[in-house]
Parts: structure tokens; sequence; C-alpha cells
């Protein structure tokens, strides 16, 4: 049997819920990648009244992509691509991504899960971001960064268990210096630069990272953030998560602007458009990055240009507002399927490999479902902990109130 | 010991904090060179240097937001809004972050931030720049929110507010910022927050009051006693977490309650002092509560700005009405 017919029979389709249960073939290589940078015509130069007049500043934005939707190469990657145990590694942080998202759903479809942000098909910028980081670097995420913080440590129980209401879950055993989620779209911007401001005051070689999505670069946050981190060069790299969809307001309508990247320049430092399923651009883009932050020379922008195959939560229903033809034709061009075909094209990865995996993914998932379930709701009371770092005498009562009445509910 | 003004309080403050600790950082909009519109950080750019006395861009949100990265990254940032009319964009970042980045993470992360400003009515600005509006503030679980009424109490306090893991938000009552000078030696000594300060004592009226209006209601308690009415002032000072107790035990003792504020009347925080003497005092009251406010009314610009303030006619008036009641 060829590999590529091995590969048919365990594909992912079955794991992995497509909308139409379909089994679909990649995309060729010419990436949508490259046609959305010019879907927008460009106003900024027919605005010029009068083309006698100098140029007095002009910009560029670069789009970096390595891998195609096939699965095949575009140009020649950086060199950390010829470690296939690396490569093999991002493989293995994606499928383990979608497969707790997948199961979160599915927790929240059974009424044992609160409202839960997906990141289907958004697995490359997570992976891809987080692996080029640091243990002292400090990661400030959105709230569908799931897959970036499961690389940086977080228990997936611990994922599961803010999602199901419970504050507990944000003591997260990744960093612990890094951010919780962030839910007010854009706002953790500002937290992020303060975050690079201090590293910078106190001389030390850590980059803050901050996550967010192509909704978020219309806030007025995000751009005082980036203003002031141009400012101050301060270690911080911007990633716009430009998954096209706001909820249901697609980027068009977001957006006038032909990238997202290019707001970096106007904060007068440099934006990056990348291939957001291509995890070796990602983690290519968000390495250069954190490496020129960590090395004194300011902040960046990496907008990742990817597609939210999923609803925008659980609490949404996308097909109100989004044809599933344009969902079907994004999931030729998902990042997991892409990098398994280069893996195999590789010899890197094969039909064993990927059972263990699936098995092992399911078995990791299942065993921190049992965890999070299995955990007791904390006492009522514990709401007034943490409230400040000593309670004021003040709602001592209030707290005790609390104690008196939940005990006797409990009773009743 | 010098005798300085309200300002001058808040700048020694400002200068011993940063002295003694390394991870306090000032800024805000032209905290630098210029040392602040009201000259609160005069000369700590030129001391300590702009990587701790910060010149931000004009951008409110900005500055809120980057004290709570700061403060997550234990640095003690003291932000500056230039005035309260310029808080609003900040709102977001103290309800949804600042307020509850210990509590949303158990304790993992915490955000000891201060956030000054100037407020209040009365020194004939621009609009937007008269308001009051704490008792939106002191609705906010997680927060301090502490205003001062003279400058001890200004330099006191802010030592205080810098040193608590906790953020507070600092409201500095613009109109008496030059209007009083006073004994300040630069101890290094805190006053405590969440404590009331009893500034005179009476047995037969309680009169209750925060920043600037501390000292009309002062000024009324004089006129009072002249007709022999004793007043007891008490400056809250702290308005989140409030000194309920020291409230309590004085109404407790003179059966009357008169609470001024410049604030409107609806919602100010007048009415949750009102209620807490309803509850828990009620039968110590020989007269109804009364308040003593601005009106529910836009502060109007400076031509009748005067006549929205509550007056010490106004408050010795509530006095002697309580006095009389029955």
């Amino acid at each position: 049997m060829p590999r590529d017919a091995t590969l048919h029979a365990f594909h992912f389709e079955s794991d992995y819920v497509l909308p139409t249960g379909a089994r679909l073939k990649p995309a060729p290589t010419s990436s949508r990648f490259f046609q959305a940078a010019g879907r927008v015509p460009d106003m900024t130069k027919e605005s010029a009244a009068d083309q006698e007049l100098p140029v007095v500043a002009r910009f560029e934005v670069r789009g970096r992509a390595y891998l195609g939707p096939d699965g095949k190469l575009l140009r020649p990657p950086p060199a950390f691509a010829s470690d296939l145990d690396l490569l093999r590694s991002f493989y293995r942080g994606m499928v383990l991504t979608r497969t707790f998202d997948l199961k979160a759903v599915s927790l929240q479809r059974t009424g044992r899960l609160g409202t839960y942000a997906v990141s289907l098909g958004q697995e490359a910028v997570a992976v891809g971001i987080a692996s080029a980081m640091r243990e002292e670097d400090v990661i400030v995420p959105s709230y569908r960064d799931n897959g970036a913080l499961l690389w940086r440590g977080m228990k997936m129980e611990e994922i599961l268990l803010f999602w199901g209401g419970d504050e507990r879950g944000n003591r997260s055993s990744g960093p612990p210096h890094d951010f919780p989620y962030c839910i007010p779209v854009g706002s953790q911007a500002p937290h992020a630069a303060g975050v690079a401001f201090a590293f910078r005051l106190r001389k030390e070689p850590r980059v803050a990272v901050c996550l967010f999505g192509d909704g978020a670069t219309s806030k007025g946050d995000v751009w005082e953030a980036m203003n002031f981190a141009g400012v101050w060069k301060l270690p911080v790299v911007f990633v716009a998560n430009n998954n096209q969809w706001a909820i249901s307001v697609p980027l068009r309508l977001q957006t006038a602007a032909q990238t997202l990247a290019q707001k970096a320049i106007a904060a007068g430092f440099a934006g990056e458009q990348v291939d957001g399923n291509d995890v070796i651009a990602m983690h290519a883009a968000a390495a250069d990055a954190i490496t020129a932050a960590r090395e004194g020379k300011g902040p960046r922008l990496i907008e990742a240009l990817t597609y939210r195959l999923s609803d925008h939560t659980t609490a949404d229903d996308a097909g109100r507002y989004r044809p599933p033809e344009e969902v079907q034709a994004r999931w030729k061009e998902e990042p997991i399927a892409r990098l398994r075909s280069y893996l195999v094209g590789q010899k890197a990865w094969g039909k064993s490999d990927e059972e263990q995996l699936v098995a092992e993914c399911h078995q990791r998932v299942e065993a921190a479902v049992e965890r999070y379930l299995a955990t007791p709701p904390r006492p009522s009371e514990t709401m007034f902990d943490h409230l400040y770092a000593e309670l004021p005498a003040v709602y001592a009562s209030q707290r005790e109130e609390l104690e008196r009445t939940s005990r006797g509910a409990k009773r009743g | 010991m010098a005798e300085i003004t309200l300002v001058e309080a808040i700048n020694l403050a400002l200068a011993r904090a940063m002295e003694e600790d390394p991870n306090v950082v000032v800024l805000g909009e032209d905290v630098g060179i210029n040392g602040g519109v009201f000259r609160a950080t005069a000369g700590l750019q030129q001391r300590f240097g702009p990587e701790r006395v910060i010149d931000t861009p004009l951008a409110e949100l900005l500055i809120s937001g980057l004290c709570v990265g700061m403060g997550a990254q234990g640095l003690r940032p003291v932000g500056e809004i230039q005035f309260m009319g310029f808080i609003y964009p900040c709102i977001d970042q103290l309800v949804n972050h600042a307020s509850r980045l210990r509590n949303r993470t158990q304790g993992r992360l915490t955000c000891p931030m201060v956030l000054r400003t100037p407020y209040g009515a009365g020194i004939r600005a621009p609009e937007h720049h008269s308001e009051s509006t704490e008792a939106m503030l002191a609705h906010i679980p997680g927060l301090r929110v502490v205003t001062p009424s003279s400058p001890e109490r200004a330099y006191g306090l802010l030592l205080a507010a810098i040193r608590d893991p906790d953020p507070v938000v600092f409201l500095e009552p613009t109109r008496i910022y030059r209007a009083m000078k006073a004994d300040v030696d630069d101890t290094g000594d805190a006053l405590p927050l969440d404590v009331a300060f009893i500034l005179r004592e009476g047995r037969d009226l309680t009169l209750i009051s925060w920043g600037a209006m501390v000292k009309e209601t002062l000024a009324a308690a004089e006129e009072l006693a002249a007709d022999g009415i004793e007043a007891e002032v008490i400056d809250l000072a702290t308005l989140k977490p409030y000194d309920e107790e020291a409230v309590l035990a004085s109404v407790s003792k003179t059966g009357r309650c008169v609470i001024v504020h410049e604030a409107a009347r609806t919602g100010g925080f007048g009415a949750e002092i009102a209620a807490l003497v309803a509850e828990r005092a009620l039968l110590s009251l020989l007269a109804p509560v009364a308040r003593v406010t601005g009106y529910d009314t836009i502060v109007p610009l400076p031509r009748l700005e005067q006549q929205y303030m509550p007056s010490v006619a106004r408050i010795v008036a509530a006095g002697r009405g309580a006095v009389q009641f029955g």
C-alpha cells in the first residue's frame, strides 16, 4: 500500500469532527495566505492628492510562509526545521490541543463545562508562539489561547476548572508569572507593555508575549499598548491571531487596512504577516521577534493569518452568519494535516506514530477530565479569599453570613 | 519640620516612597520634566530619572493598564490621571483587571498599584474638570478608594497606599491642594488605611465627610459650637472599605447624623452611610439622617459652581435641623 493511502486510513476526519463529515484533500500549494494579502485595494496611494509631492516615508510588510497547505515546502525553511524531533513535538502539541478543545466542547454540550472558546484550526499559532518562548518570559493571552497555555505548562484540568466556573484553574501550573486568560478583548495589551517595562527597568533579558484576535486590533487598548512599546523599545511581541472572524463580524468590517501587521508601522516598529496555519513559519517568526526583543531591539507585531474553523464559542452558532462552503474550503488549509503530510513526506511520521499519539492524547485528556470532574467546588465563603491581601475587618461579617447560610443550605 | 501644602505633601510622599523602594515608579502625562500639571511630581524625574518617572503618551487607559502589568511584575506603579474627568477610560482596567487580578488568580498574581487623580469642583476649571464620582469607584470590590483632607493625611495616606499590596485609587481634592498649610515631618510614617479620622469630638451631632468638603464641614462645626451645638466631625478618608464602626460608634453616641459630600446626591456615597445607619443604628437616632450634597445636576461651569457646592451655611442649617428635630 502506498504511504499516502495508508495516511487516508487514519485520516483525522475520523477523530476530529468536520462540518461535512467528508474527507478533504489538501488544497494545492498556492496558499490563500498570499491572496489574503491583496484582498483590499490599497487606498492609501489613491488618496495622495498630488503625485508630484515627494514621498516622505515608505513602509513594507513582509509575509512569511514555508509549508504550503498540501504539506509541501514553498521555500527553504529555517535551519530549525531540519530538527524533526522539534517538528514532531509541534505536531504532538497541536494534536493534543485539538483533542483537548474538542473534548471541552463535548463537555459543554453535555452540561459539564461552561461556555468555552475553541481554538480549532488555530493550533499552529498557539504552538508556534509558545514553543519560541522561554520559561521566564511572560505570556499575556486572550481567551482562545488554550494551546499556548497548555504548552506553557498549564494543566488541562486547570483549564477545564476555569471554564467550568472555578477560579482555582487560574492558579495554573504554568510559569507563575504568566497572565491568566483575558476576557475583555484587547484589554490585556497594556499589561504586556507594563510587564515589558518592568523587564526593561530591571535590565532582565525577558520578553512579554501578548496574544489577541483580529477584533482586538480595532480597540484603542491594543493601539495604546503598541504605541507605548514603540516609544520605549520594549521587549514585547504582539501577536494578532487573525482568524478572520470576530464572532459574526468579518475582517472586512473590522478594518480597511490591507494587513493587520501594518498597524505596527504607525507605532514605529515592524509588523510581519505570517501564515498562521504553518507552524514552521509561526515558530520562525516568533523566535525571530522574541530574540530581537530580548536583545533590546524593541517590539514586533506578528499577524498570524489563520481561520476560526469552529463557532466563536460554544454559545455561538456560526451557521447563522457564515456560509458552510467557506468553512469547508478553509479546512483544506488547517495546520495539523499540513504538518503531518510534511512529516510523512520526510519519513518522520507514520501510521503507528499517529495511532499511538491519538491514543495517548485521548488518554491524557480523559484522565484530565476525570480529575476536573472529581474536583469538588470550593467552600462558598472562600469567594472572600484573595479579594485583598488581608480581608478588611469590615467584610468579616459578610463572610460569616455566607458561611452560615451556605452551611444551612447544605443541611436543608 | 516645614509648613507645606497638600500638593507638596503628595510630592514629599512620592519622593519618600521612591527613595525607600526601587520598585516604585511614577507614570502619567506630563509627570516628568513638567512635574505634573499641579506640580505633584515636581523634581522627581530629575532625581529618579526618566525610567522611574515616566512621561507616558496621552492615553489614560494605557496608564492604568501599564500599572496592572507592572504591578503583576512586582513593581509599585503610581499612575497619575491629570483630572478625574479623564479617568473613565481606566474604569475597564480597574473593574476588569486591577481589582480582581488577585482574586481571579487565587493569589498567584497581585496588583499593588496606585492611581492618583485630582478631583472635585471649585477651582474655576473648564468643563469635565470638576466632578466627584468617587461612589462609582467605591462600588468596585477588590479596590481601595482613599482621599485625604489635609497635608498630613495626604502624606501619610499616600505612603500607605503605595505600600499597600492591593490597588488603590487615590483621590486628591484639587480645591484644597494649596488652600491650607500644615507641618508635615518627612518621617516616612504612613497613616492607616480603612480607618476614619475623628477630627473633632462632640456629643450632639455627627458630621461625616471626606476630601475637600472636610474644610467646610469643620467650619460648620465651629459655627454650630458658637450656638452651643457640639458636633463630632469624621473624615472618612478611606471610602472603600470604609470604617463602619467609627460611623456607628459616633452616631450611637450623638443620635444625629449629617453626611456632607460634593458629589451628586443620588447614589452618592452618603446613601451608603445612611443605609448603614438605618440598618445598624436606627434606634440610636434622635433625628432623620440628613445629606448635604451637590445637586443631581451636571456640575455647572465656573460661573455657577459655587452655588452647586455644599456651603458652610447649608451644613450648619442641616446640623441645626437635626438638633431641633422633634
